[in-house]
Formats: structure tokens, C-alpha cells, sequence
């Protein structure tokens, strides 16, 4: 038996994603909208006494070429309004939303969010992100962010833009604002807000909500995202890798604290992380192929390489060798998606490698994008993700399941069972808010 | 006497705010047992409250056949979100969702958002017509079957079934496609609350369900007919509005005399039409309007939900399906099958003649 004083794990399930890590072309894979997929992978987190479930957004269809990109799962509902029905069919789980702050305003989203955690009695979280791309802006009201709606002539000051982040952070800032507006004891209050970004004043209409302050995640790994989350952010969710670039990565974070008068504890990091289950390592390891074929389709190896490439390349055999042709630099090919850097540089390591081990394309795709984070028996990897816990890589993961919405269930039956036993995770849930789950205070009201 | 069509019943579930859901719970799965059509919820951004979307969201996975229909303002939210939000209600609880549609006029309000300055209700209104449209396009654009989950050709998706949607309106664009497949009812049923004044217009244009304002069987049927009128002139077939009397009531003793009696029918309140009296007094007056034709049901706003909710479903509703005025069951599963209005194809598949 583990002392108890050992270091807990946080968890938490996001729901499928739509990118080619979801394979829906398993006979297993079910709706990606139904509310019935959303019920099952919450109920199954909340019977595995996850902390949170976690939504991403989606506010443009990915596009590839110049067309909506067809090949992977497309689709999803708005995520706060989800996760205010499943509310209902869930008793301590966490819900958390990501909400773009960049096409929204800090009024009605704050609004929202109290909403959210009213309706869940204390267990609403916001992941907050930013875009600064013309090509999603075409959506909205605001379209390409910074040159157009915060121009100084709108609200008659002469105010300049910023970063994305710069308005983030007083996006955040002004949300928390709103929250204090009420006083503990139920009056509303009126609030003015002047800012670079924000000029707003009135009254709020939601009393302080049972969280007093809804978690605020904070998901990118740059510097600038570092900082804004030790500042601001009460959870980050990062990008996963090896057991010292966790450490690293982790130091870092917690190091930035202290200048913001915030305690290591404040901030919990959790990288977002796949994972795949067999009875032995070995097993795991067939399966873990299996599964990289179904994600890598031939076609989704072609498009793989067209971001990389820059251009049509769709006359390519996929069990073929790699293009002799060279790619083409900031290609607008590819809209609505993180960019995967220096294309020139990747092409070069890609052919590279087919070369050396005589590789198709099909299989440099398979081989050089994302293997999965933990492969094995439920031993294996109950024994890792307590390494990476316990030797300070991280706080806890988020975990991102490969099927809609049956992908948690071995998981919750298999491993969680281990890390109870090891001490490592809650058996019971011992509070009943977001904050209590992650060993977050409730923040000081300022009046 | 000619046949009578189905009389449509709703109630408002708002009143002095509640922060927690089971208060809102509670009144819905009360309407819900009532067989109503569906139950609004108010909601402005001027006055204490929760925003109406996200709770009636909470009620849907605790009923199952009630419409859900919350307010939604239209002034300075952004319209790609309405039309998810809605279209995300309309899956959460199976295809009952709707939306009523309101406008923010006033400047407390605008510098609650400190975006724009406020702007007169003709022109905001004009601007909700367009969120109404733009919504409308976002549901169409995906077809109903884009889903394809090809393996052998690789493709989740039928593009060719997804549609840019293109709207440029005078205070916004969008492009398109919905983020949200094509919800459950094809379009969520969409409520405008005016009889005359700056809604007119959209409510003609775009709303399956009306709220009207009339003090007589005879007011309410020239209204209804003059709201039918004016969406015929919009290329829409009258029969597929519902013309519903808004109506507050005040049930609170029952014991007195009707004020001012069926006979009279309702007065004019500050807001609508106000009745007090009795819920055996108000099922008459339901019924003698509703058998003349004059309207196709009433949208009842109880002064205390609380307590008229209960007279009104266990008195009012109760004395209408024992006198077989009002059913006693849900027939259909979606808010679309309650009112009798067809399930929308979408326009895009009706612009290439595949439907």
C-alpha cells in the first residue's frame, strides 16, 4: 500500500475530437451528435470519478484544398449548451467548454459560463482559446479578428489592436469582473469595465455562481500561452511527450508562478493524451497498430502529405514512395487547422526516413504522426501514468479516446481500478464542485 | 360547425428568476404532463435571470416530449452562435427545440456589450429577420444525408451535400456551412411574439409559431388572417403558421367571479391580454375562441408559474381533453409533430430538384 501522502491524479475525458485520431470507421464508432454519445462518455467518466469532461469547438469546417476536408469525422453540437444537458444525467462530474474568446464578448459568455455552473451546481469550467484567422472570422459579426472590429473608429477612442492573447487575458479578466458583481449575499452591483479591448458597464445578471469563479483552462504551450495560464488559468492543457520534456515543461510553468503571488498547486497541467489497452504489452502493441492503420486511411495519408507539401498530390499511390517534387512554403492549401511548421525541413526528415527503412507514404504517415501516449496492459499503463505524476511531468491527463463513445469504457473498467488501488486516484468523489475535485480554493470575492 | 382543427397549447415557465434547475425542471416535466405544446422561457439581457437557452437545455434530458422554447436575443449576439445553440437544443432533447426570437433596444443593454449604440426596434428587428434567415440557411446546410461513412472511398462526408450559405446581410455576413449537422426537426420551430408593430415583418417572413395580442374571438380572427395574408405575400403557405393568443393569467382565487367573464373575454393588460378569473372559466373562454376558429390556441403566461401552472394543468387543460377539446397524449416525439407543421426539406435540395 502507497503512503497517502503520495500525490494525486486529476483526469479527464474529452470527447473525440474531429481529426483523424477518431476513427469512425470502426464498426464500433457511433454518432459524433447524438446526445446519447455524449451521455454514454460522460456517465462512463463520472463512474471512473473523472475530474472533468472536456468539449472542444469547432467554429468553421476544416477545409483542404479549397473544399471541406471529407475525410475525417465533421461536426459537432455548441459546446455549452451540451454540456448544460448533460448536467442533467451527471451529479459531480466537471464540464468543461471551450469557448473561443476571440468571437464572442466578455458579457454573454460570462453570462454563459455562470449559467453553466449554476445549472451543474459548481462544476462548469471554460478551456479559453484564441484565433486570429480571417478564414473562421467569416462566420461572425467581428470577422478577421483585429483588423476590422476593434478598429479605434467603433467605440470613437483611439485604441490599438494587440495579440490575440493580450485580449484574451483581459477577456478573462473582465469575465471575472462580472462574476464578482453580485455580492456573496445576492445583490446585484453595477460594474464598469474600461479597458484596451473592452468598454463595458451595467449590471450582470447572474448572481456569484456556486464556484464563485468557473475553472478557467488555458490550452497552448508557447511562451506567451505559458504565461497567460500562469497567470490567469487554473488548469493548462498541454501537448504530451516524453517523461523529461513533461518535467521540463512542468518546471517551467511552475516556476512562472510566484511572480503573479499564485502558489505551484494553483495551476494543474495536464497534457491531453491517447492510449491503448490490451490483456499483455504485446497485445496492446498489435492493436495499437491496428488502430494507426484505421486513423492513417490511404486517402488521409495523401492529405497528411499535401499539408505538409503544400500542393495536389492526389495522382500519388499511397503505398508508393514519397514526391521527388519539393514543397510548396505557405500554401493556403490548408485552412481552419493548426500548421505543422517548417515545411521544407519535415519534408526533408519524411523522405529521409521512407528512404532508410524503405518506407510507403502511407506508412511515413503512420510512422512520423502521433503514436499513441500510453500503449499496454492495464499494469503498463497504470504504472506509467503514475510515473509521469509522480516524478512531476504532470498534474493529471486528459484523456482523448479513439471511439465515440465507447473509447473510455476500458479504460474506467481496467486501469482506474489500478490507480485507486495504488493510491494514485479518488475512489469517491469527496466534494462536489470542479474546484473541490482539483484541490482549487474558491477565489476571493472582490467587491 | 365545421371541423374544428387541433387547439395548441403553451405556457411561459419564467417569472421571478430561480437560480438552480430543478425549479425550472419542475414546471416543465408540470406542463409536460399537461401535453402542452411547449413551454417558453423569457430572456433578456436588462433584467436578473439565467440565460433561458442553457436551462431549457438542462430541462430536456428530465422530459421527453415537451417543445422547449427559450427567448433568444438577436441585437447583439453573434448569429452563426444562435443558429448552433438552437440547432445544438434542437439534439439534445430529440427535436423539440424552437427559439423566440427578441430584439435589445435599449442602451443599458448596448453598453452591456459596449460594441454599437442602440438602434431604433425597426431596425433591430430587420436584423433579427436576418438571424432568422441566416439560421434557417446554417440548418439546411448540411443535407440530411451528408453523413456517409464511406470506408472504401475514405470520406466521412459527402461534400457535395454540404453548402455555403453566403448571407450578407446589413449588419453581418456569414459563410458557412453550420458547424452543427442538420438538427433532428430540420428547423427548430421558430416563435416571434408581436401582432402589429416592428416584429410584423419578421413574424411573417419566418416564424411557424405567432404570439398575438386580442381582447375578442373576432380581433383575434382578423389578426390571424391578416398574419396569414402577409406570409402568403412571402411565397409561404398559411397553413404551415400557427396563430397562438397570448395571454397572461392570473389564477390565483379561483374562487372569484371571472373578471371580466368568458363572456367579455379578456382585457388588455400593459403587456397582452390579461385574464383573471377561475381555470373552468378559463378553459371556456379557451374553447369558445378556439371552436369559432378565431385562433389556433393560446400561449398562457401564468403571473405565478409556481402556483397557476398546477390550475392551469390540472383544472384547465384537464376540463379541455375531458371535453375532447385538447389531447390527452403526445401523438409525436418532436415539437414539429405537436404543432402539425412538416418536417422542412432543405432548401439546397430543393434548389438542385432532388427532393
Amino acid at each position: 500500500m502507497t503512503a497517502p501522502t503520495q500525490k494525486q491524479m486529476h483526469l479527464a475525458a474529452h470527447f473525440p475530437g474531429v481529426n483523424n485520431t477518431t476513427v469512425w470507421s470502426d464498426p464500433r464508432s457511433k454518432s459524433q451528435i447524438d446526445f446519447s454519445s455524449f451521455e454514454h462518455l460522460a456517465r462512463t467518466a463520472e463512474r471512473g470519478r473523472f475530474d472533468f469532461f472536456f468539449l472542444a469547438e469547432g467554429l468553421r469546417l476544416r477545409e483542404h484544398n479549397g473544399r471541406i476536408h471529407d475525410l475525417d469525422v465533421v461536426g459537432r453540437p455548441e459546446s455549452l449548451t451540451v454540456l448544460s444537458a448533460l448536467a442533467a444525467v451527471t451529479d459531480r462530474l466537471g464540464l468543461a467548454a471551450t469557448v473561443n474568446a476571440t468571437f464572442n464578448e466578455p458579457y454573454e459568455l460570462a453570462r454563459r459560463l455562470a449559467t453553466l455552473d449554476h445549472l451543474s451546481a459548481g462544476r462548469a469550467a471554460w478551456n479559453v482559446v484564441t484565433s486570429s484567422d480571417a478564414f473562421t472570422g467569416e462566420n461572425f459579426r467581428r470577422g478577421g479578428y483585429l483588423d476590422r472590429a476593434d478598429l479605434p473608429q467603433v467605440l470613437g477612442s483611439a485604441r490599438t489592436g494587440g495579440t490575440p492573447y493580450t485580449r484574451a487575458a483581459e477577456f478573462v479578466a473582465t469575465a471575472r469582473e462580472l462574476w464578482d458583481t453580485w455580492t456573496p449575499d445576492g445583490t446585484p452591483r453595477p460594474f464598469r469595465h474600461h479597458g484596451q479591448h473592452f468598454t463595458i458597464e451595467g449590471e450582470f445578471t447572474v448572481p456569484r455562481s456556486p464556484q464563485g469563479h468557473p475553472v478557467v483552462i488555458q490550452a497552448g504551450d508557447s511562451g506567451e500561452g505559458r504565461e497567460f495560464a500562469a497567470s490567469a488559468a487554473d488548469v493548462i492543457f498541454t501537448r504530451h511527450g516524453t517523461l523529461e520534456a513533461g518535467r521540463t515543461f512542468y518546471a517551467d510553468v511552475k516556476a512562472r508562478l510566484a511572480k503573479y503571488g499564485r502558489e505551484p498547486d494553483e495551476l494543474k497541467i495536464m497534457p491531453g493524451v491517447t492510449f491503448v489497452l490490451g490483456d499483455s504489452d504485446a497485445e496492446a502493441q498489435e492493436r495499437a497498430a491496428e488502430i494507426r492503420l484505421q486513423q492513417i486511411s490511404p486517402q488521409n495519408a495523401i492529405l497528411a502529405l499535401e499539408q505538409i507539401w503544400g500542393r495536389d498530390l492526389s495522382s500519388y499511390d499511397p503505398d508508393g514512395p514519397l514526391p521527388e517534387i519539393d514543397p510548396v512554403p505557405d500554401s493556403t492549401l490548408v485552412q481552419g487547422r493548426v500548421r505543422i511548421g517548417d515545411q521544407l525541413e519535415v519534408a526533408a526528415r519524411w523522405r529521409a526516413l521512407s528512404q532508410a527503412k524503405g518506407l510507403s507514404i502511407r506508412q511515413t504517415v503512420i510512422e512520423t504522426t502521433g503514436r499513441q501516449s500510453f500503449i499496454g496492459s492495464p499494469e503498463t499503463v497504470a504504472a506509467e501514468l503514475i510515473e509521469f505524476v509522480s516524478t512531476d511531468a504532470a498534474d493529471g491527463f486528459i484523456l482523448v479516446p479513439h471511439l465515440t463513445p465507447g473509447g473510455l469504457d476500458d479504460f474506467v473498467d481496467r486501469v482506474v481500478p489500478l490507480l485507486q488501488e495504488r493510491g494514485a486516484f479518488r475512489s469517491e468523489y469527496t466534494g462536489s464542485t470542479l474546484r473541490s475535485h482539483l484541490g482549487l480554493t474558491e477565489p476571493v470575492w472582490k467587491g | 360547425m365545421p371541423a374544428t382543427a387541433a387547439l395548441h397549447l403553451a405556457a411561459e415557465i419564467g417569472g421571478p428568476p430561480h437560480y438552480d434547475a430543478p425549479h425550472y425542471t419542475a414546471l416543465a416535466q408540470l406542463a409536460e404532463r399537461g401535453t402542452l405544446d411547449f413551454v417558453t422561457l423569457g430572456d433578456s439581457f436588462a433584467r436578473p435571470g439565467l440565460d433561458a437557452l442553457a436551462v431549457l437545455s438542462r430541462v430536456a434530458p428530465a422530459t421527453r416530449r415537451i417543445g422547449l422554447v427559450p427567448t433568444v436575443t438577436t441585437t447583439h449576439t453573434e448569429p452563426f452562435h444562435v443558429s448552433s445553440a438552437v440547432a445544438t437544443l434542437d439534439w439534445v432533447s430529440r427535436g423539440r427545440a424552437g427559439w423566440s426570437a427578441e430584439v435589445s433596444t435599449t442602451g443599458a443593454e448596448a453598453r452591456l456589450f459596449g460594441r454599437r449604440p442602440a438602434a431604433p426596434a425597426a431596425d433591430l428587428w430587420r436584423e433579427a429577420a436576418d438571424t432568422a434567415e441566416v439560421g434557417a440557411r446554417l440548418w439546411d446546410s448540411w443535407e440530411d444525408d451528408a453523413e456517409i461513412r464511406d470506408v472504401a472511398t475514405g470520406r466521412f462526408i459527402d461534400r457535395a451535400k454540404l453548402h455555403y450559405v453566403d448571407f450578407e446581410g446589413a449588419t453581418f455576413t456569414v459563410r458557412g456551412p453550420a458547424i452543427v449537422p442538420r438538427p433532428p426537426q430540420g428547423h427548430p420551430v421558430t416563435v416571434i411574439d408581436g401582432t402589429g408593430g416592428p416584429s410584423q415583418d419578421a413574424a411573417a417572413r419566418h416564424a411557424d409559431v405567432v404570439l398575438v395580442r386580442a381582447t375578442t374571438p373576432e380581433q383575434a380572427a382578423g389578426i390571424r388572417a391578416e398574419v396569414r395574408r402577409r406570409a402568403a405575400t412571402y411565397g409561404r403557405d398559411p397553413d404551415a403558421l400557427r396563430v397562438l393568443v397570448a395571454l397572461t393569467v392570473d389564477l390565483g382565487d379561483a374562487e372569484t367571479v371571472p373578471e371580466p367573464g368568458p363572456e367579455s373575454g379578456p382585457r388588455l393588460a400593459a403587456r397582452g391580454s390579461y385574464y383573471r378569473g377561475g381555470p373552468v372559466d378559463l378553459a371556456e373562454l379557451i374553447g369558445q375562441w378556439h371552436r369559432g376558429g378565431a385562433v389556433d390556441g393560446f400561449h398562457l403566461t401564468p403571473i405565478t408559474p409556481a402556483r397557476d401552472l398546477e390550475r392551469i394543468v390540472n383544472g384547465t387543460v384537464a376540463l379541455l381533453q375531458h371535453r375532447s377539446l385538447f389531447r390527452t397524449f403526445y401523438p409525436g416525439g418532436t415539437l414539429r409533430e405537436h404543432l402539425g407543421l412538416a418536417r422542412p426539406a432543405s432548401r439546397y435540395v430543393l434548389a438542385e430538384g432532388r427532393a
